[in-house]
């Protein structure tokens, strides 16, 4: 069959509908959030979390008992009147669990921020700056982390004589912040290397700018879920450090501190050495819901 | 690719080298000291002869050239003060073995049970299996293992007399303590596998495999295994490593000998000759098996063999 | 002002791979571009376009040889004049979705130049923005979206927005349309002459795809394996092809004509490309080239002139 040019008409194309914006319109984060609204488990972990929280600042108030008084009713059992019971001197465990909740608590928290924080901006600047600069640092990370942080830890809160809080931080924030700063360190070379960072710098973008405005934004979903994933190892760092001995001293107290008095009497007294360490358990089974669903809510790679 | 391991060898050395020498100095500065407790009741004189005779007179610094002469001229590691008698070497060898026992075979059930259980999540992604293997999974990592160790001890042994409780010598003791030690690198295990067993689930070389007609056991076993298995053998070393610490917690509670335990005994002790060898011990077996998963990653990842760099 | 905007002189760019070796991705190239003209250069996948365009703006730093800008060695570059530099040359790149900042809203991305080398007030950036956006063919509502919400040909003009923001004077174009679709490649090619026109910029246009190599070059390069074959103007290389790769390469193009003998214009080429790491010495094409003689194999021929600015690196003819 011959074709002759007379049989076509030019239909062109439909601009408008080429045109047409694939997408509602929102900003990464308001995306994110409503994403992490849909995982049902990962917002009863928030909620989880958050009532620990509220409950370690404000127990005590709660039960109506100070958690340092002692008295006659000893080793009871948990009632109306002691709701997690009391231990060995007579003080309300309820109390006592929730005090040792906000050092737990804050040990982890803020252990966990400073070797993010730490590690993200060491590795940061290990990645940007590259070359011989980033050999030598990862050399440190490296010499570092081969540490045991077991020997580096005991030594460590052996060396300072008052146990406190603050000691005991620094002895798990030593060894810590190595991990962050390889992963900030991986994220920050592949983003160095993308077309974006690459075409700032051909306009001519200051390298601050380019950190500023490019590097952080990008990396804070990685940081992020690096942190909320630390949190509960710290916590749990703690209450390893207390049960072995080398913990909080009283009359301070931590989760870890009440589990390992707890366990003189386990055979008796069971109630004491549970609610401690279910408190652990429960805090750092919210936050490792909590972190999953926040990793699959940041990562773009899951968009629809 | 023999230069790239004997540099590691090198740096091996080296970095247990800056630990011994920086735990070393830590070590004294540790308020007390080993003979403290042996010679408060002891007339003076003694107690100096006792000080020279273990060379704790001598500044910290003498006495680490003494310690590391001793290492490099005679291979000792010197005599534990708190026991005379006992050979640090020996001691470690001894109570490594034991710590070993149970921990090594609590880690290899763990990954072998957790790499089955992490690739049977992934391809069964988001139905009941997988459901109930990830339950598992979070509960391994959540729970601290001396709230297990201790329920379990409860339960197994005090409310349903099954096991001895405490102590050492049958087999019968030694499972228990396996079974605390290896939920915990189980439920890692299960949650990396499941991980990079998605990742490359869903890569196009899968889908071509079983285009090609291979059944899908044959492309799992061929394909998705030896990719995917690689961020787990990364931790495995470590894993390892770590076993030789024994778990303090679960070799208190069963009252095993193990080395985690004798190491906090002897740091509570102040015993300085076998801290240092503990230390040395555990940080030589921990880089050792950090060059190990170095060479099986260049070894089954042929990217790391040609372009001669870590394509991650 | 000169007339030759751009001179590369014997180009090279060797990076080190494992084990000591060296992967020659540009080796020995030279080629200039005058104000105001499209050069396309063309060639397979791995030939050292995209990393000759790349040193082209100092984004590498050549092994050997040199970059002229107007004139200047890009390499002796004060601060000041790299500033001026950046804001002269830029690019356009390949990927759409990769060269945009996901965090970032259009307007930011395309201001995000106009920052460092104008001082506007926000209003009159703003303006400028909705100047840019219409002269790319985009209404001014997408100044405030983000780049997952558009299409691949959308973000690539965004791209290319982008660098028109810093009014430069040359624009390295590197495979600009190979990720897009067929029906979207012709808009953005006609985009690309249409603002060439309007600006009087020049362009490197980098690609594979021979027929719009054509359609937008005054003068276009071929390269194989890090080498320039043969240069001359476009009408003039594709009706009379000199260089035995050039020869098999225009052969391969389809052309829109059913009744064509094609099988037997058609000219195949045997062997495999080797590698680029470690080339032998000799005429890169040697070993698949149905002409090749002892001498092409020993000495690498340099480009000759045959008159009528076509150079051909070739021993034969």
């Amino acid at each position: 069959m011959e074709y002759q040019e007379e049989m076509f008409t030019i239909v062109g194309c439909d601009e408008a509908a080429s045109e047409a914006i694939a997408r509602p319109q929102t900003t990464y984060w308001r995306d994110a959030w409503r994403r992490l609204k849909q995982n049902k488990v990962a917002i009863f972990a928030m909620i989880m979390l958050i009532l620990i929280i509220l409950l370690s600042l404000f127990g005590s108030q709660i039960c109506g008992y100070d958690h340092t008084k002692m008295s006659m009713d000893m080793n009871q059992r948990p009632s109306l009147k002691h709701w997690f019971g009391t231990d060995k001197l007579g003080r309300d465990l309820f109390a006592r669990v929730f005090a040792g909740g906000r050092i737990s608590l804050m040990i982890g928290i803020l252990g966990a921020l400073i070797t993010t924080v730490f590690g993200s901006v060491y590795g940061s600047i290990s990645a940007f700056v590259g070359g011989k600069v980033d050999a030598i640092m990862m050399r440190i990370v490296e010499i570092v982390s081969s540490i045991p942080y077991l020997i580096v830890v005991i030594m460590l809160s052996l060396m300072m004589n008052d146990s406190g809080v603050g000691s005991i931080l620094l002895a798990l924030c030593i060894v810590g912040w190595c991990q962050t700063a390889r992963l900030v360190r991986g994220q920050v070379l592949q983003l160095v290397n993308s077309d974006y960072v690459i075409a700032a710098r051909t306009l001519g973008v200051s390298n601050w700018k380019i950190i500023r405005r490019h590097m952080i934004p990008n990396t804070m979903s990685v940081i992020i879920v690096n942190l909320t994933f630390r949190i509960p190892s710290y916590i749990f760092s703690e209450a390893f450090l207390s049960f072995v001995g080398l913990g909080i001293s009283s009359p301070n107290t931590s989760w870890g501190m009440l589990a390992s008095a707890g366990k003189e009497t386990m055979l008796f007294y069971p109630y004491q050495m549970f609610f401690p360490a279910l408190m652990i358990a429960l805090t750092m089974l919210s936050f490792t819901l909590f972190g999953d669903g926040l990793r699959d809510a940041l990562d773009p790679k899951l968009r629809r | 690719m023999v230069k790239y391991i004997l540099k590691r060898v090198f740096y091996m050395f080296l970095v247990l080298f800056i630990v011994t020498t920086i735990t070393f100095f830590l070590m004294h500065m540790i308020p007390g000291d080993p003979l403290t407790a042996l010679v408060q009741k002891l007339p003076e004189q003694t107690k100096i002869n006792y000080y020279a005779k273990y060379g704790l007179d001598k500044p910290v610094y003498e006495q680490y050239f003494v310690f590391l002469k001793g290492i490099f001229t005679e291979g000792t590691l010197g005599e534990s003060i708190r026991f005379p008698g006992r050979q640090v070497l020996d001691t470690i060898q001894k109570y490594a073995g034991y710590s070993s026992e149970i921990g090594l075979v609590a880690v290899l059930i763990g990954f072998i049970i957790g790499i089955v259980l992490g690739t049977v999540s992934a391809i069964k992604q988001n139905k009941l299996p997988d459901k109930l293997i990830s339950i598992i999974a979070i509960l391994g990592i959540s729970l601290p293992v001396f709230l297990l160790a201790s329920l379990f001890q409860y339960l197994f042994t005090v409310k349903w007399p099954l096991f001895p409780t405490l102590g050492w010598g049958t087999p019968a003791h030694k499972i228990l303590p396996i079974l605390c030690m290896s939920f915990s690198p189980l439920a890692t295990y299960t949650r990396y596998m499941r991980s990079s067993v998605l990742d490359v689930i869903n890569q196009d070389y899968i889908t071509m495999a079983e285009a090609k007609g291979m059944s899908f056991a044959q492309v799992v076993r061929r394909h998705v295994l030896r990719n995917s298995i690689l961020p787990s053998l990364t931790i495995l070393g470590p894993n390892i490593a770590d076993v030789f610490t024994g778990s303090f917690v679960i070799e208190s509670i069963f009252a095993i000998p193990g080395l985690g335990s004798y190491y906090i005994t002897a740091v509570n002790d102040r015993d300085f000759p076998m801290i240092i060898g503990c230390a040395m011990f555990y940080t030589g077996i921990y880089i050792l098996s950090l060059l190990v998963v170095d060479i099986l990653y260049v070894i089954i990842d042929p990217r790391i063999r040609l372009t001669g760099s870590n394509s991650k | 002002m000169a007339e030759t905007l751009l001179q590369v002189e014997n180009l090279k760019q060797y990076f080190p791979v494992s084990h000591g070796n060296l992967l020659k991705a540009v080796d020995g190239v030279s080629f200039s571009i005058q104000r105001g003209e499209t050069f396309g250069l063309v060639g397979e996948s791995g030939c050292g376009k995209s990393t000759t365009g790349r040193a082209v703006l100092g984004i590498y730093k050549p092994t050997e040889g040199r970059v002229l800008y107007d004139g200047k060695d890009i390499s002796t570059y004060t601060k000041q004049e790299r500033l001026q530099f950046k804001k002269n040359a830029q690019m356009i790149f390949q990927d759409p979705y990769a060269c945009l900042d996901p965090r970032m809203t259009i307007s930011s991305i395309i201001k995000e130049g106009m920052e460092v080398h104008f001082r506007y007030t926000r209003q009159e950036a703003d303006i400028k923005v909705k100047e840019l956006l219409a002269a790319v063919g985009l209404t001014e509502d997408y100044a405030s979206r983000f780049p997952h919400e558009l299409s691949g040909g959308q973000r690539q003009r965004i791209g290319i927005a982008r660098a028109l923001a810093v009014k430069p004077e040359f624009i390295v174009c590197d495979e600009p349309i190979a990720a897009l679709d067929v029906s979207i490649q012709a808009q953005v090619v006609n985009l690309l002459m249409r603002v060439q026109q309007e600006r009087g910029h020049a362009y490197l246009f980098i690609s594979h795809d021979l027929m719009m190599v054509r359609h937008i070059s005054n003068h276009v390069g071929v390269m194989y394996l890090g080498s320039l074959v043969e240069t001359a103007p476009a009408e003039e290389i594709y009706k009379h092809p000199c260089h035995p790769y050039t020869k098999a390469l225009f052969s391969a193009i389809p052309k829109p004509d059913p009744d064509a003998d094609w099988a037997n214009t058609r000219m195949k080429l045997e062997g495999e490309v080797p590698s680029p790491i470690n080339t032998p010495p000799g005429c890169k094409f040697c070993a698949r080239c149905p002409y090749a003689t002892q001498r092409c194999r020993e000495e690498a021929p340099q480009l000759r002139d045959l008159g009528n600015q076509h150079k051909v690196a070739c021993f034969l003819d």
